[in-house]
């Protein structure tokens, strides 16, 4: 750090980081109902390409691996790294950082549109479903930042928060009730709500993988630009930012995303606050060092937090939204205290 | 893009022909009322003009319209192009901004923030070049910033940080530069050491310095062409002979004054009414 250079991500940082993902990724397909040793996983992966597995004779580990386990822990990773990525992209454009898909009522607000879509139609279409949540997610975040920005008093991010909090009650409770109206689709609904990811095969990692990937790799590209933004919008104006066309390109990027994940995944909160977070307490600032990060480890934080929703009531299983919630509920609280005095403007 | 300064038949003619700067009854709007009306003004490269008048005038309104962030009405041309017709990428490539009070984002390293001024410089989606970092590097050096370079921007002191803003506009390698009042915040020491340093930059890189101040006897020592503004309007400009004049003080911030020679400068040396 004694030269004068730009932030940038060590390669010590690039390397723990590959060997956390790579880690996580065995501890979270050998760990459940039935324990796989570390050796077979490995050995077992090492045979494979995947999506053709079909061998003759598939052993009982083969079949947990590759039929439960592995899509789990991929669309866990998926979902988390775009969670994650999302909340740091919306604290930027919104150069707030309490900002959370959760929090601005984006999940609600696509949990909205999938519900609409499930009630509305016999058998929903699969590639309905992130499309109706985006649109509901869209909605939803401008809502938040429309009241965010002008019922409460100006430059707080607390208000934008509270905006979210109101609009995602205001929004749950509609889907609440469409729900209610639709008692035969009950359970599809509901599933949902609490967010989950027990019922995922490869189809739901087909389904929104191209999605999520998609908009990762547009939020990554403007990961610079996210640092303009901290200067506020006339300062970015003035060194050349186009700053409306280039907000609105990352919050529907980052909306888009979050609605395809919320589509199969249901409603997991706080993950796009806490790993951001906990990220900045380390690496600083910079959304150029921030969003690789927090893509890689909001998908490493999901698949930890998937192990504790199998494992902590097993056999039962602990619905993956409520586990998140249970962790980032008080670590928001944390932040929001700490951060009272110092920038929370 | 052919408005880009750093293209290259634009930066040829630049070698020969001075790029100038040409507002004429340029009118600004606020909510319907008028805040900024009919300024007229020309400025071109190597020239320090101040704008000075009392709080409320409508300077920095002024400055802003200048520098595209409030909209404005009459012509607003440089080089004979209508600068509200650029891009904001190429407008920035032409004029930079150094606002009133900037912002310094808590955790933002000096460096990263000096570099924020290459923006101009890059398409949207492009990452630095290592021209970038270079320019950035060159800038740091030259306002004795580079053992600054990793400290967090909120932790500085105000001297300082007014000078990582000017680092800022510099990496922006604009023609013409907006200054804020960049001196309001200081102590005397430090007003000096970031005047001379404007004054340096202004000589040596032949760039067009328009700012705002409050300090009617400093704009005079160490700007070319005074601009007094009133109510939204130009009501003197020249000198600083021409203008600092007790009249014009009084007509305008209604206070008495006395003008003193100092040494070629004209000294502004307010005067307590008995009670």
């Amino acid at each position: 750090m004694h030269t004068a250079t730009a932030t940038r991500i060590s390669r010590k940082t690039w390397v723990l980081s590959a060997v956390a993902v790579c880690v996580t990724l065995i501890v979270g397909v050998c760990i459940g109902a039935v324990a796989i040793p570390p050796g077979d996983v490995i050995a077992e992966i090492g045979n494979h390409i995947p999506f053709t597995h079909h061998s003759t004779q598939p052993s009982l580990n083969s079949t947990i691996i590759w039929q439960l386990r592995l899509p789990r822990v991929i669309l866990a990773l998926v979902v988390g790294s775009m969670l994650a990525t999302a909340g740091c992209s919306y604290q930027g454009t919104f150069r707030n950082p309490l900002a959370d898909p959760y929090l601005l009522g984006v999940s609600a607000g696509a949990g909205l549109g999938a519900t609409v879509a499930i009630v509305s139609q016999h058998s929903v279409a699969h590639w309905v479903l992130p499309i109706a949540s985006f649109a509901g997610a869209l909605i939803a975040v401008a809502l938040t930042y429309s009241l965010g920005r002008s019922a409460l008093v100006g430059r707080s991010s607390t208000a934008l928060v509270l905006a979210g909090v109101a609009v995602a009650n205001l929004l749950t409770a509609i889907q609440t009730l469409v729900q209610q109206r639709n008692a035969e689709k009950i359970r599809e609904v509901y599933a949902w709500v609490l967010g989950r990811l027990n019922t995922a095969g490869w189809g739901d990692v087909r389904l929104v993988t191209p999605y999520i990937a998609i908009c990762l790799i547009v939020l990554l590209r403007y990961r610079r630009v996210l640092d303009i933004f901290a200067v506020g919008d006339e300062e970015a104006l003035t060194l050349g930012l186009p700053v409306n066309q280039a907000r609105a390109a990352v919050i529907i990027a980052a909306s888009l995303g979050t609605a395809a994940a919320v589509s199969v995944t249901g409603l997991i909160g706080f993950v796009g606050i806490i790993v951001p977070h906990i990220l900045r307490l380390i690496v600083g600032n910079s959304y150029r060092v921030l969003m690789p990060l927090s893509l890689i480890f909001g998908g490493v934080f999901l698949v930890l937090a998937d192990v504790i929703a199998r494992t902590a009531l097993a056999p039962q299983e602990i619905p993956i939204g409520v586990v998140t919630a249970l962790i980032g509920a008080p670590f928001f609280l944390y932040i929001l205290g700490s951060r009272r005095s110092a920038d929370l403007t | 893009m052919t408005n880009n300064p750093d293209k290259k038949t634009v930066s040829d003619s630049r070698n020969t022909v001075t790029p100038t700067l040409a507002i004429d009854h340029l009118s600004v709007s606020i909510d319907k009322k008028q805040i900024v009306a009919d300024m007229s003004l020309n400025v071109t490269v190597g020239q320090w003009t101040c704008i000075i008048g009392p709080n409320g005038a409508g300077k920095s309104t002024f400055l802003k319209a200048l520098a595209g962030i409030l909209k404005s009405e009459g012509s607003l041309k440089v080089d004979g192009n209508d600068l509200r017709g650029f891009s904001e990428k190429d407008r920035a490539c032409w004029i930079g901004y150094v606002a009133q009070d900037p912002v310094f984002p808590r955790g933002m390293r000096v460096f990263d923030y000096v570099m924020l001024g290459r923006t101009a410089h890059l398409n949207l989606l492009a990452s630095e070049t290592s021209m970038d970092t270079a320019m950035t590097e060159l800038v740091l050096r030259d306002l004795d910033l580079i053992d600054f370079s990793h400290r967090d921007v909120a932790s500085l002191s105000g001297g300082e940080r007014q000078r990582v803003a000017i680092a800022r506009a510099l990496a922006q390698a604009s023609p013409f530069i907006l200054l804020d009042e960049p001196t309001t915040a200081l102590d005397v020491g430090h007003q000096q050491e970031v005047l001379e340093l404007i004054d340096r930059l202004r000589a040596e890189r032949k760039i067009a310095v328009i700012s705002t101040m409050h300090d009617l006897t400093v704009s005079g020592m160490y700007t070319d062409h005074l601009v007094l503004m009133s109510q939204g309007r130009s009501t003197v400009s020249g000198s600083p002979q021409e203008v600092l004049t007790s009249e014009n003080i009084k007509a305008h911030y209604k206070v008495d004054v006395d003008i003193i020679d100092n040494a070629g400068f004209p000294m502004v040396l307010p005067r307590r009414n008995a009670q």
